[in-house]
């Protein structure tokens, strides 16, 4: 067992061509998004919509319809649940601790229906190399462009609302609008990453990178470039090491992901 | 007589069997201060709700500059209590006065002259340009106060709304925060709503105060409603206003000087 190997990286790099697209979109999206989960303290979140969008994704594995669209599906339904039911913090975390289990159950459930390939269904949770086909990144495109065009509409009153609802409010924003323009676009930035990071492992890109620019930066310019590029690196990274060694791609952006947290709350420990 | 900023007519507001408040009348005029006291409960919060078009009126209406409120407004700054903003916004002070500027307007922030010129000349105003790169994480109570009292007049408001923006701060900073509101309201020709438990530091600056307790209100000017007398019939129970040294200090209506009920939603 090696964890690297590059002996024939050359030729293997060719066949990671869709994944290291869809992963550079990703880590646009995700470092993106990020600092807003960051903001409205939405990590846990995260988590429970993740889940209900692998339990998506494996019913439509099962049905053998579009797997992204299952995932699209499960993710926006979680984030309505979770965005009409829990306004504050506290009721949140509850909804989710609730909804993360149910999705998982119901998605192992579909998974053991399943009589395809095993690949597929460990991938569902954990992400898979090679894994992205031509349509697949049509679709990841598409969601991800999407993301991103409404982000940068909706970028300064959101900013806005996730300092201070209340100021912004009096000031004529749609706060309650915005909130759920939010949760749409977390949920399909989660349906995107759970098809390449796997369900499981969703929080290394959509809350790490942004969690350590927030380390390093208070700047509302500079804390979301620092955000994109610590995902770039992690999730690119990730898949060019993931190769060399025919091994899920998760482990190695997720580590990445990880050290690069680390380093970020050394320098800034660092500088006080 | 010019006119009014704000009109409120006829207003009540009641929540099922609980009135509130009932038959509310209120004109401000450009550049008035008017201070809301009451009790918990009485209703304070609620009518700024109302005014910002956050709760709808049972009976009545309420118009800025001529026209019905809707929800929020771009002729409004608003001031709100104090409390720790959370560490994890990457914003530093001048981006949350930029805010205060712009916004509201969907689209990216991008680096302006004149926006630039504007956070300058406010941090100037609230001398505040020591605070102006710290993280919003790191400002003390004072300093975030203050930093709001910029937020709010930097859009140029026809009416800054203020709920408690002072409690939770010592005497001191009381004190600089509500000097700074009565510079800036009369630099940028504002008129203010102030929402407060304790008249007291701003006192100097109130034209009129409306006193909300038990479904009733007094307005008038400080000298007329916060007697003993007018305090004792609309409570219903002996009241004692006592003047000391400048300060008001009203005994006996078992009011208590914070909020717990009402935070916002």
């Amino acid at each position: 067992m090696v964890l690297f190997d590059f002996s024939n990286y050359d030729q293997l790099i060719p066949l990671v061509a869709n994944s290291l697209i869809a992963g550079a979109l990703l880590a646009l999206v995700g470092g993106l998004i990020g600092i807003f989960v960051m903001n409205r303290d939405m990590s846990f979140a995260v988590h429970g919509i993740s889940e209900l969008s692998f339990a998506g994704a494996a019913f439509a594995l099962l049905a053998g319809v579009n797997v992204v669209l299952g995932s699209v599906l499960g993710s926006i339904a979680a984030a309505f649940i979770i965005g009409a039911l829990g306004a504050k913090a506290k009721e949140r975390n509850s909804i989710v601790a609730v909804l993360m289990p149910a999705g998982l159950g119901l998605g192992i459930l579909a998974l053991a229906l399943y009589e395809g390939r095993a690949a597929n269904k460990f991938g569902l949770l954990t992400g898979q190399i090679v894994a992205v086909d031509d349509p697949q990144l049509a679709w990841l495109t598409v969601i991800c462009v999407s993301v991103l065009v409404i982000l940068a509409v909706v970028w300064r009153p959101l900013n806005f609302a996730s300092l201070d609802p209340e100021v912004a409010a009096a000031r004529g924003v749609p706060t309650r609008a915005l909130s759920i323009v939010f949760m749409l676009l977390l949920g399909l930035s989660v349906a995107a990453s759970v098809q390449v990071v796997g369900a499981l492992l969703v929080l290394s890109l959509l809350v790490t990178p942004a969690a350590a620019a927030l380390r390093l930066t208070a700047s509302p310019i500079l804390a979301p470039v620092l955000s994109v590029i610590f995902a770039l690196v992690a999730v690119l990274g990730g898949i060019l090491l993931a190769l060399g060694a025919g091994l899920p791609i998760s482990p190695y952006v997720t580590s990445i992901s990880f050290l690069i947290y680390l380093v970020a709350r050394v320098i800034e420990r660092v500088r006080k | 007589m010019p006119k009014p900023v704000l009109e409120i007519k006829n207003a009540s507001l009641a929540f099922g069997s609980n009135t509130l408040w009932s038959n509310l009348n209120l004109e401000i005029q450009p550049r008035e201060v008017i201070a809301i006291i009451g009790a918990n409960g009485s209703g304070k919060t609620s009518l700024l709700k109302a005014i910002l078009g956050q709760i709808e009126l049972t009976e009545g209406t309420i118009k800025l500059e001529g026209k019905p409120v809707g929800h929020g407004s771009r002729l409004i700054g608003y001031i709100p209590q104090h409390r720790v903003l959370d560490a994890g916004t990457p914003l530093r002070a001048r981006d949350v006065l930029r805010l205060g500027l712009d916004g509201h307007r969907f689209g990216i922030s991008l680096p302006s002259k004149k926006a630039k010129a504007r956070v300058e000349h406010i941090l100037g105003c609230i001398d505040g340009f020591e605070l102006a790169k710290k993280p919003i994480g790191e400002l003390s109570g004072g300093e975030l106060q203050r930093l709001r009292v910029g937020q709010a007049v930097i859009g140029e408001p026809d009416l800054i709304l203020a709920d408690e923006p002072l409690s939770a701060l010592d005497l001191q900073q009381q004190k600089i925060v509500a000097e700074l509101l009565d510079r800036e309201r009369r630099e940028h020709d504002a008129a203010v709503i102030f929402v407060t438990h304790d008249v007291n530091p701003i006192l100097s600056m109130v034209d009129r105060v409306l006193y909300l307790a038990n479904g009733q209100f007094r307005i008038g000017t400080p000298d007329e409603v916060l007697t003993s007398a007018v305090l004792s019939e609309l409570y219903g129970t002996p009241v004692d206003v006592i003047r000391n040294q400048g300060r008001i200090i009203v005994v006996g209506t078992q009011d208590h000087d914070h909020h717990p009920d009402e935070v916002w939603h």
